[in-house]
C-alpha cells in the first residue's frame, strides 16, 4: 500500500497525508453505526422494534439524523465552569482514542503506521483519554461530573495492568510488538492462531488453557478499558447520571459517544489481532481466495464487529458492578489470574 | 508531616435524578464514595389530599386516593373504601368482594413488576425492566377492560363497583395467569441470580428484625427482614381469609435476613402467591349485581374509624372522622411508603453511592403516597 500511494503521488507528504483517510472515515462511519446497531441490537433483545422512522423499517438513515439533530444543538457552557479545559475534554478524549487506531492492522496492505513498538504504543497513547475525562470531569464544575471522572481514572489505571499482562503472553510467544508481526505469525489457519497456542509443535497444546484465560482477561479488561457495561461506572446512569458526560451537550457530547464507540473496536481490534489471528483467514491458504488481502479485511472488521456485538449483548444483559467490587475483581482474581499465565507461558519458553 | 485538610463533600441527590424513583431529594454527605449520613427532602410532590378531602364529599374522594400511589390505585381505592364502609356498617354483596381481591391481586402484580423492573434498572440492567414493563402492560389492558381507565380507575365505590366485569373478563383472566407463569422464572434467570446481581444487593442494607418493627416498616420491607406480618392473614379483611396462600419472608439466602436481596426476592415470592389467589378466586365468582348495596347518598353516622389493608408497598390505613355530614370531617392516611423511606439513614450509611441507590430502590416508594 505505502509503495502503492508513493508510486502514485510521489511525495512522502502525501502519501502520509492519504494514509490515515480511511481510518478517518472507518471510525467515523463506525462510530456512526456502532450507535445506530446498539440501538438495534437492544431492540431487538427487548422486543421492541427500535429506531424505525428515518430509511424504513431498519431505521438505516437514523445516525444521519441524529448527526444533523447534534450539529445544530447549542453547545452549553455550565455556569462557573472552566471554560477551555471544558471545550478541550472531549477532543482529548477523541484523540486518544483515534490515535489508537493507527495501529490496528485491518489487512497486511493497510496499517495506519506498523510500529515496531505498536501495542506498546497502543496501551501508552489510548491513557490519554483518561486524562481527558479527567479533565471534562472536573471543569464541568458539577459533582456527579467529578465522581464519574474519578472513577474514571482509578478503573482505568487498574485495568491497564490485567491487559498489558494478558497481552504480555502473546508478547512473549511471538516476540515481537509489532502488530502486523502478530498477524504474520498466526498464518495457516485456525489451529495456529496464538489463542490455540499459535505456530508450533504438539506440546503447544499444554498452553492452550492459559491461553483461553489469558484471552477472556484482555476482553474482560479491555471492556473495563472502554467504559462498557458491566463496568460503565463511569457513566453509571442510575448512580452518578451520566458522569463525565453529565454537563456536555450537542457536537462535544457527539465527541465523547465517538471516543467511546471507536474505543469499542479498538479494543475489540486488540483481542482480534493479539489472539484470534487477525486479518487471517481462519482456513488459512487452503482457501486462496478467502486470504486475498481485500478478503483481509473482511476478516479483520468481521471478527472486531462480532466483539463488538458481544460488549453490546453483555451491556444488555449484565447489571453493574460497584466501584469496589470493580477494584476487586481487578486486583485479586484478574491481575493473579494473569500473572499465573504469564509464568507459565514463560516456563513453557524457557523448557 | 502536615496533616492534609479534608473536607466532606455535600451531594445533592435529587429531586431530578434518575433514581430517586419521583422527586424525593436525598442530601449525601460523601467521604469519597462512602456515605456518612442520608437526608431525605420530602414535600416536592404534596397537594393537600388530607385537606382536601374535608370539601369533598365521601366518594368524590376515592379519585384523590387513587392519586396517592399511582402506580396501585385499586389497592388504595380498596383501603379507602373499606373504611368508609365500616363506618356506615354496609356489607357488600359476594360478588364484589370476590372482583376486589381479584383486582386488588393484579393490581399488586402490576406494582411489584414496577418495582423489580425499576430496581433491575437501579443496578444497570435496563433490559428485565422493559421486560417487567411489558408484562405489566398486560395486567393494565385487564384493567382497562374492566373500567377503562390504565393508571387510575376509580372503580370500587362505597358498596360497591363502578361497573361489572365485561363478559369475557374470566377467560382473558385465565389467559393472562398462563402467560404470566413462566416469566416469573424468566426473570429469576435474568435478574435474580445473576451473578453481579447478587454481589449488589446481598448484605447490602440489612433491616434488622427489631428495628423494622420499632420503624414502623410495612409490607414487604419488614417481611424482607423475616417477620411474617401480613395483614391479609394477620388482621383479615374482605374474602381473603377464604384463600390459600402463602407469605413469603426474607430467609437471607444470599447474604443476611433482611438485605436488599431478600427484600426484592419477597416481592417476587409474592407475585406467584398473588398469581394463586387469583386462580383460586377466579372461577368462583358467584353472580349478583354489583352496586345493589351502593347507598343513594354516603352520609355515614357520627364517629371514627380506621380500616387498614395490605397494599403491595405495606399497610396502607385510612383513619377518618364523620362529623355527620356528606363531607369527612379529617381523612389521615397512614401510608407504607412514608415509614419505609424513613429508614434509608439507618440503612445506608457506611455504604456507598451505588448502594444508596439500590436501597432505595429496594425500599420501592412512591412519593405520591408520601407527600400526598
Amino acid at each position: 500500500m505505502d509503495k502503492f500511494l508513493l508510486d502514485i503521488f510521489g511525495s512522502e507528504l502525501i502519501k502520509d497525508l492519504i494514509i490515515p483517510v480511511p481510518l478517518f472515515a472507518f471510525v467515523i462511519v463506525f462510530a456512526l453505526y456502532a450507535v445506530l446497531a446498539e440501538r438495534k441490537v437492544s431492540a431487538f433483545m427487548q422486543n421492541r422494534p427500535g429506531p424505525n422512522r428515518a430509511g424504513g423499517r431498519t431505521g438505516i438513515l437514523q445516525p444521519i439524523v441524529d448527526a444533523i439533530k447534534l450539529l445544530q444543538k447549542e453547545m452549553v457552557l455550565p455556569e462557573r465552569a472552566d471554560k477551555w479545559l471544558y471545550w478541550m475534554a472531549p477532543f482529548v478524549v477523541f484523540t486518544g482514542t483515534l490515535l489508537g487506531f493507527a495501529i490496528i492492522p485491518f489487512s497486511s496492505i493497510y496499517v495506519g503506521v506498523d510500529l515496531n513498538i505498536g501495542l506498546f504504543y497502543f496501551f501508552a497513547i489510548t491513557s490519554i483519554s483518561v486524562v481527558g475525562m479527567l479533565i471534562g470531569g472536573w471543569s464541568s464544575n458539577n459533582k456527579y461530573s467529578l465522581y464519574g471522572s474519578m472513577r474514571s481514572v482509578a478503573q482505568i489505571v487498574s485495568y491497564e495492568i490485567p491487559t498489558a499482562l494478558a497481552a504480555l503472553n502473546i508478547v512473549m510467544l511471538a516476540g515481537t510488538l509489532s502488530m502486523q508481526k502478530f498477524c504474520e505469525l498466526q498464518a495457516g489457519g485456525i489451529q495456529n492462531w496464538f489463542i490455540f497456542g499459535g505456530p508450533g509443535g504438539l506440546s503447544k497444546v499444554i498452553l492452550i488453557p492459559f491461553l483461553v484465560i489469558a484471552a477472556l482477561i484482555l476482553f474482560i479488561s479491555t471492556l473495563a478499558e472502554a467504559n462498557r457495561t458491566p463496568f460503565d461506572l463511569v457513566e453509571a446512569d442510575s448512580e452518578i447520571v451520566a458522569g463525565v458526560h453529565l454537563e456536555y451537550a450537542g457536537m462535544q457530547m457527539v465527541m465523547f459517544l465517538f471516543a467511546e464507540y471507536a474505543q469499542m473496536f479498538a479494543v475489540s481490534g486488540i483481542v482480534v489481532t493479539l489472539f484470534l489471528g487477525g486479518w487471517q483467514s481462519p482456513f488459512g491458504n487452503a482457501i486462496p481466495v478467502l486470504n486475498t488481502p481485500w478478503m483481509q479485511f473482511a476478516w479483520f472488521i468481521g471478527k472486531g464487529l462480532f466483539f463488538v456485538f458481544v460488549q453490546i449483548w453483555l451491556r444488555w444483559t449484565l447489571p453493574r458492578l460497584r466501584v469496589d467490587q470493580l477494584m476487586q475483581l481487578c486486583w485479586k482474581y484478574l491481575i493473579p489470574i494473569a500473572l499465573v499465565c504469564v509464568f507459565a507461558v514463560g516456563l513453557y519458553l524457557v523448557l | 508531616m502536615a496533616e492534609i485538610r479534608t473536607e466532606d463533600m455535600v451531594l445533592n441527590m435529587g429531586p431530578q435524578h434518575p433514581s430517586t424513583h419521583g422527586v424525593l431529594r436525598l442530601q449525601l454527605t460523601l467521604e469519597g464514595e462512602i456515605v456518612i449520613d442520608v437526608k431525605p427532602y420530602i414535600g416536592y410532590l404534596h397537594r393537600c389530599f388530607e385537606k382536601h378531602t374535608e370539601a369533598m364529599t365521601y366518594p368524590q374522594v376515592i379519585p384523590y386516593a387513587d392519586r396517592m400511589d399511582y402506580v396501585n390505585a385499586m389497592s388504595n381505592e380498596l383501603s379507602y373504601v373499606i373504611a368508609v364502609e365500616k363506618l356506615m356498617g354496609i356489607e357488600v354483596p359476594e360478588r364484589v368482594e370476590y372482583i376486589r381481591v381479584i383486582m386488588s391481586e393484579l393490581q399488586r402484580l402490576a406494582s411489584h413488576l414496577l418495582a423489580i423492573g425499576t430496581y433491575g434498572n437501579d443496578a444497570g440492567a435496563f433490559t428485565p425492566f422493559l421486560y417487567c414493563m411489558a408484562t405489566r402492560e398486560r395486567v393494565l389492558e385487564l384493567f382497562e377492560i374492566t373500567c377503562g381507565a390504565r393508571l387510575l380507575y376509580n372503580y370500587f365505590w362505597v358498596g360497591g363497583l363502578s361497573h361489572d366485569i365485561p363478559v369475557n373478563f374470566q377467560k382473558k383472566v385465565k389467559e393472562f395467569v398462563e402467560f404470566f407463569k413462566p416469566k416469573v422464572s424468566e426473570l429469576n434467570n435474568l435478574l435474580s441470580f445473576n451473578k453481579i446481581f447478587i454481589e449488589r444487593t446481598a448484605n447490602i442494607g440489612i433491616l434488622p428484625a427489631d428495628y423494622a418493627i420499632n420503624a414502623g416498616a410495612a409490607g414487604p420491607v419488614l417481611r424482607g427482614s423475616g417477620i411474617k406480618f401480613d395483614l391479609r392473614k394477620n388482621d383479615p379483611y374482605s374474602i381473603y381469609p377464604k384463600f390459600d396462600f402463602d407469605i413469603p419472608v426474607g430467609q437471607g439466602l444470599k447474604g443476611t435476613v433482611g438485605d436488599n436481596w431478600d427484600r426484592y426476592m419477597v416481592r417476587i415470592h409474592e407475585m406467584e402467591e398473588s398469581i394463586k389467589i387469583i386462580e383460586q378466586a377466579i372461577d368462583n365468582i358467584p353472580e349478583g349485581d354489583v352496586q345493589s348495596q351502593i347507598p343513594k347518598r354516603v352520609k355515614p353516622p357520627v364517629g371514627e374509624v380506621y380500616a387498614r389493608t395490605e397494599t403491595p408497598k405495606g399497610e396502607l390505613g385510612y383513619y377518618i372522622i364523620s362529623d355527620g355530614s356528606l363531607n369527612p370531617y379529617r381523612v389521615k392516611a397512614r401510608s407504607p411508603s412514608f415509614c419505609n423511606l424513613s429508614l434509608i439513614r439507618a440503612l445506608s450509611k457506611g455504604y456507598m453511592i451505588a448502594d444508596v441507590v439500590m436501597t432505595l430502590g429496594s425500599l420501592d416508594i412512591v412519593l405520591g403516597c408520601i407527600d400526598r
